[in-house]
């Protein structure tokens, strides 16, 4: 009786989050909030011009200002070896301090070092640059000539090239994406402490310890081991911290410098040219069907911005590869370098970009056609990978249409744009689809039972906001019948077993297959134990065989037999919108998304997830959008009053939907990812919303009132 | 930021006397001079905190209601007196800002905020208002936010104010206190045009302390409205606000104000639209004409010209809602 209790030992609705009582009563600690002994404060001073180079730079007054430790430039940078003597632009991440080169806006061209935060930044203005300035370019649509194909995203063709010109109902239209900045709300933060002269101790937000221990081993030449790279908390990141930037190399070049340690915590300001962003893309999508609304053809072309020292390379067209059965598809993807920063993934990286235009397109097509949006993708529904011909491990999308239409009430929708009203709004509704890829890799996790009964399970991955822990306790929970009270999760330290990094939508299948395999293997060596009996009295066990803790340390990866399907995760999601019909302004009322994500390990944080998804989406559809004065390659918004992301007035109640039916092959949970198929797909569905309502379709997002009126 | 002097006067006197200072700057909520501060678009000597001053009060007089200029704006949304006979002013400022910016802004400050644009906060940008003789960033720059009505060739910015404009449009008078005395001006006299000397938002002398509002009892309660569109529902400037307020007597309107947001240097009021408006009986047709009548002379740019049609139906959505039409 008491096993069968233990063996549920998760409520049906799931965990609250591990650590949401640290996070509320601000007891996580986040990378700036480490307190280290003798730490002085680095600010970032950036280029006020966009191409060009720099003739001469005053630090001479900043130097003398009070509490000033160090001003750092070009010309006075600590050696970093692993450099080399590469100059720039050969391709590759921005190297800090080598040269006197700018390209673009805000590039980096010094850091003050000084012993308290207001010191460094008051000394920060007061370096002066002069430069020469060369004719820069930060204009997609004026570049668009420029653009070449990355070696990357080659073009694809399947079948015959342009084939939906020769259908008899076909649609062609241009959509444009812009600049969305990376804004998580914790800035990107780092304290780097030199422990020895070959050793050294950072707290770092990052996505990924192991990759930064990777990183900043490599740039300064130190064994992996010596590098070590704490995050266990991160105040989001949605691919912002992916990566290793500029400042966090050059906060431990500081550091070095200064002999002291060194915390560099960039201004909301810093963010937007200093840890990418999801880059301004033209699209081109041409639809063309049977007049019973077969695909005949689907080619989409797509130009995206990146910078002139790196070919940023992403996924925009590749859904069209593969959502739909068209006997015919090409795609075209092409990169134009321009004098900004290299842009960087974001939630659903290219993904929604693409599902943006392709979503769009179907829509629009499904209205020539006058078949209902819904059934229109049902009638091209792939059954099997276009693009590989493999079967699916698992995909239950139509089940996810008819959970939205029924829940958002689809059939009240009208076929006929602006025909619905109330109270003086208009009203529509509008549907997009997403996929991503869902993914295993490889991870290794530490699970350690203690004689009191708590179980550690430690592994180096971190948890950026989705709930990863709170995922993993689920899993552990479960597997070995234990309440999730006596679960520890210890995360986001390099010195722990290797994890991948967070990002991708594979955290949940990879890591928490590792948790679910080393709990498996504990288990087992309790059986062992226990004579091959299946006691969940764990500390019993361990005292009637005089220990203190068991443990086990567990790779794990995939089966070989995943190579014989397409694993992919699904989403759609439902919009249903008020707009006035005098000043343009659009209301989203009610948001359903519905997520194939396999078996929901976690469906609180999944739930939680999913919304935040869909709210990122609403932002990118009606108010997301970074501005350059081409004149002067800067931005002109680059703070929270000037560039809009949703607040609470804007989200309604988003309600999340799953199909919860388990994929038989990815995992041993039947878990897929949900990451970015929360966003992709949103921005159409919304802008569909729109046309409903109002019978305009808005193609340059974001629709903000101005379009509408 | 450079460093400064602060100092904080006990007595309106006092204060009076340091603000004559020069390099002196009066602070009271902060919310937007601590901004400009830290941007180094403003670099005070010398602050002078004026909130220990007794100037929160909100009080009935014999023909209106005296609001203290330290009252804060989030007190003053919800001040019963305020709401009972004017709320269309309670509308104006709960549109502003946020809940954060509201606890800590004051009318006086509201009113002191700069008339200002995102070439005026970027110091390494043209601005005249900034720097005078620079030149004009926003004039072929990124000018979607900008002005409609009344601007200059050295400036386009519009005043962000939300409670300025409600203000306005209910004849406040703004009472100031200098080292002679006091006087009175009316609020639509308040804020200048740019006209040659962008620098100056208002007719505020340097050693001069708004010392309250002052708004004139009227029969508006009943049928008033603040209506702003913006890009989203809080926390964004207005593309165009307008607050409207209607005097009915059985359909007809005797007596309308109309003033405007965000399409022009200072608060716009529709002085021709409410007079034309008088004796009309209330109808979406009377409304639309009234809001095109307001129109006259307004000019767009590169990136605001829709302002030329999101401005006349915002009118008369606000007319609209006024008049209890919607």
């Amino acid at each position: 009786m008491e096993s069968k209790i233990l063996n549920k030992p998760i409520p049906e609705e799931g965990l609250s989050r591990v650590d949401g009582r640290l996070k509320v009563t601000g007891k996580a600690k986040y990378s700036a909030e480490y307190d280290v002994k003798g730490v002085c404060y680095g600010v970032m001073v950036g280029s006020t011009i966009t191409k060009g180079n720099i003739k001469s730079i005053e630090t001479k007054t900043a130097e003398r200002a009070p509490g000033v430790l160090a001003v750092i430039t070009y010309l006075n940078c600590p050696n970093i070896p692993g450099y080399h003597t590469d100059n720039q632009p050969d391709k590759g991440p921005l190297k800090i301090f080598i040269d006197d080169k700018i390209y673009f806006n805000g590039q980096p061209i010094a850091l003050v070092i000084a012993d308290t935060y207001e010191r460094a930044l008051f000394a920060a203005s007061l370096v002066k640059a002069d430069y020469t300035k060369d004719q820069h370019q930060t204009d997609l649509k004026a570049n668009l000539s420029s653009g070449f194909s990355p070696s990357k995203a080659k073009d694809y063709l399947r079948g015959q090239e342009d084939a939906y010109k020769l259908a008899p109902v076909k649609i062609e239209h241009e959509y444009t994406l812009p600049t969305e900045v990376h804004n998580p709300m914790e800035l990107h933060a780092i304290i780097a402490c030199w422990d020895a002269d070959d050793k050294i101790t950072v707290w770092d937000k990052t996505q990924g310890v192991k990759s930064t221990q990777r990183v900043i081993a490599q740039a300064f030449k130190l064994p992996p081991e010596n590098v070590q790279v704490t995050a266990p908390f991160v105040g989001g990141a949605f691919g912002a911290a992916l990566r290793t930037w500029p400042h966090e190399i050059a906060a431990v070049a500081a550091a070095k410098l200064v002999k002291r340690p060194v915390k560099l915590v960039l201004s909301r300001a810093d963010m937007f040219t200093s840890v990418g962003y999801r880059p301004h893309t033209w699209q081109k999508v041409g639809l063309g069907a049977t007049a019973d609304g077969k695909l005949v053809g689907i080619t989409h072309e797509a130009s995206g911005q990146t910078s002139v020292y790196e070919n940023f390379t992403e996924g925009v067209v590749n859904i069209s590869q593969l959502m739909y059965a068209s006997p015919n598809v090409n795609t075209r993807y092409r990169i134009v370098p321009l004098n900004v920063n290299t842009p960087t993934p974001m939630r659903g990286p290219g993904e929604a970009t693409g599902a943006y235009a392709l979503e769009s397109a179907m829509d629009e097509l499904s209205y020539a056609l006058n078949i209902d949006p819904i059934e229109l993708r049902i009638r091209n529904h792939a059954d099997s990978d276009p693009l590989s011909g493999k079967p699916y491990s698992s995909k239950f999308l139509k089940e996810a249409y008819q959970l939205g239409a029924d829940k958002i009430g689809w059939s009240e929708r009208s076929q006929k744009p602006g025909s619905l009203t109330k109270d003086g709004w208009l009203v529509g509704y509008g549907m997009g689809a997403g996929m991503f890829g869902a993914y295993r890799s490889n991870a290794t996790v530490t699970a350690r039972l203690m004689a009191d009964g708590t179980l550690f399970l430690q592994t180096s991955v971190t948890d950026i906001g989705p709930g990863t822990g709170t995922a993993m306790a689920s899993i552990a929970a479960e597997s070995m019948g234990i309440s999730p009270e006596k679960i520890r999760v210890e995360l986001g330290d390099s010195a722990l077993p290797p994890s991948p990094t967070q990002g991708g939508s594979q955290v949940t299948s990879t890591v928490g297959a590792a948790v679910f395999d080393a709990c498996k293997e504990l288990k087992d060596k309790f059986r062992q134990l226990d004579g091959g009996a299946d006691s969940t009295d764990y500390t019993a066990l361990l005292q009637k065989n005089k220990l203190q803790k068991l443990e086990v340390t567990t790779a794990s990866k995939g089966s070989a037999a995943m190579n014989n399907y397409a694993a992919f995760s699904w989403s759609v999601h439902f919009i249903q919108v008020y707009v006035n019909p005098n000043t343009g302004v659009v209301k989203v009322n009610k948001a359903i998304s519905v997520a194939d994500a396999g078996h929901i390990v976690s469906p609180k944080t999944a739930a939680s997830q999913i919304k935040g998804g869909s709210i990122m989406g609403i932002g990118m559809a009606l108010m997301e959008e970074a501005v350059i004065d081409h004149r002067y390659g800067r931005l002109v918004n680059n703070n929270f009053a000037d560039y809009h992301m949703p607040v609470q007035a804007d989200i309604p109640q988003v309600e999340a939907l799953f199909v919860n039916k388990p994929d038989p092959y990815l995992n041993p949970m039947g878990a897929k990812g949900m990451g970015e198929i929360a966003t992709i797909g949103v921005a159409a569905a919304v802008a569909n919303a729109v046309y409903n309502a109002t019978g305009k379709r808005i193609r340059e997002l974001p629709i903000t009132p101005d379009k509408l009126i | 930021m450079k460093q400064f002097q602060y100092t904080r006067p006990s007595t309106q006197q006092m204060a009076l006397d340091a603000i004559s200072k020069p390099g002196a700057k009066i602070i009271a909520g902060g919310t937007n001079l601590v901004d400009l501060m830290k941007r180094g678009v403003t670099a005070p000597d010398k602050l002078v905190d004026i909130n220990h001053l007794p100037l929160k009060n909100i009080t009935p007089t014999h023909t209106g209601l005296h609001i203290g200029s330290l009252a804060l704006n989030s007190v003053v949304s919800e001040n019963e007196l305020v709401l009972q006979k004017f709320p269309l002013l309670s509308m104006a400022l709960k549109a502003g800002a946020s809940p954060q910016l509201r606890n800590m802004a004051t009318v006086g400050g509201n009113m002191m905020q700069r008339t200002r644009c995102t070439y005026f906060y970027d110091t390494t940008m043209p601005c005249n208002k900034r720097e005078p003789g620079t030149g004009c960033g926003a004039m072929e720059g990124f000018n979607r936010m900008h002005a409609i009505f009344g601007t200059s060739n050295q400036c386009i910015a519009v005043n962000p104010s939300d409670m300025c404009v409600g203000l306005a449009a209910l004849d406040a008078v703004v009472i100031i206190a200098g080292r002679k005395g006091e006087r009175r001006i009316p609020f639509t006299e308040f804020h200048r045009l740019p006209e040659d000397h962008p620098e100056i938002d208002n007719h505020l002398a340097k050693d001069e302390l708004i010392i309250g509002v002052e708004i004139p009892d009227n029969n508006f309660a009943k049928n008033s409205y603040y209506l702003k569109v913006r890009d989203r529902q809080s926390y964004a400037f207005a593309l165009v606000s307008v607050a409207a307020a209607l005097d009915i007597d059985n359909g007809v309107i005797k007596k309308a104000r109309l003033a405007m947001g965000g399409v022009a240097h200072k608060p716009w009021r529709l002085f021709d639209a409410e007079k034309w408006l008088i004796g009309k009986p209330i109808s979406e047709e009377n409304f639309k004409q009234a809001a095109q009548m307001a129109m006259a002379g307004a000019k767009g740019y590169e990136y605001n010209s829709f302002k030329l049609n999101l401005a006349p139906a915002t009118i008369n959505e606000a007319l609209k809602h006024a008049a209890g039409l919607v």
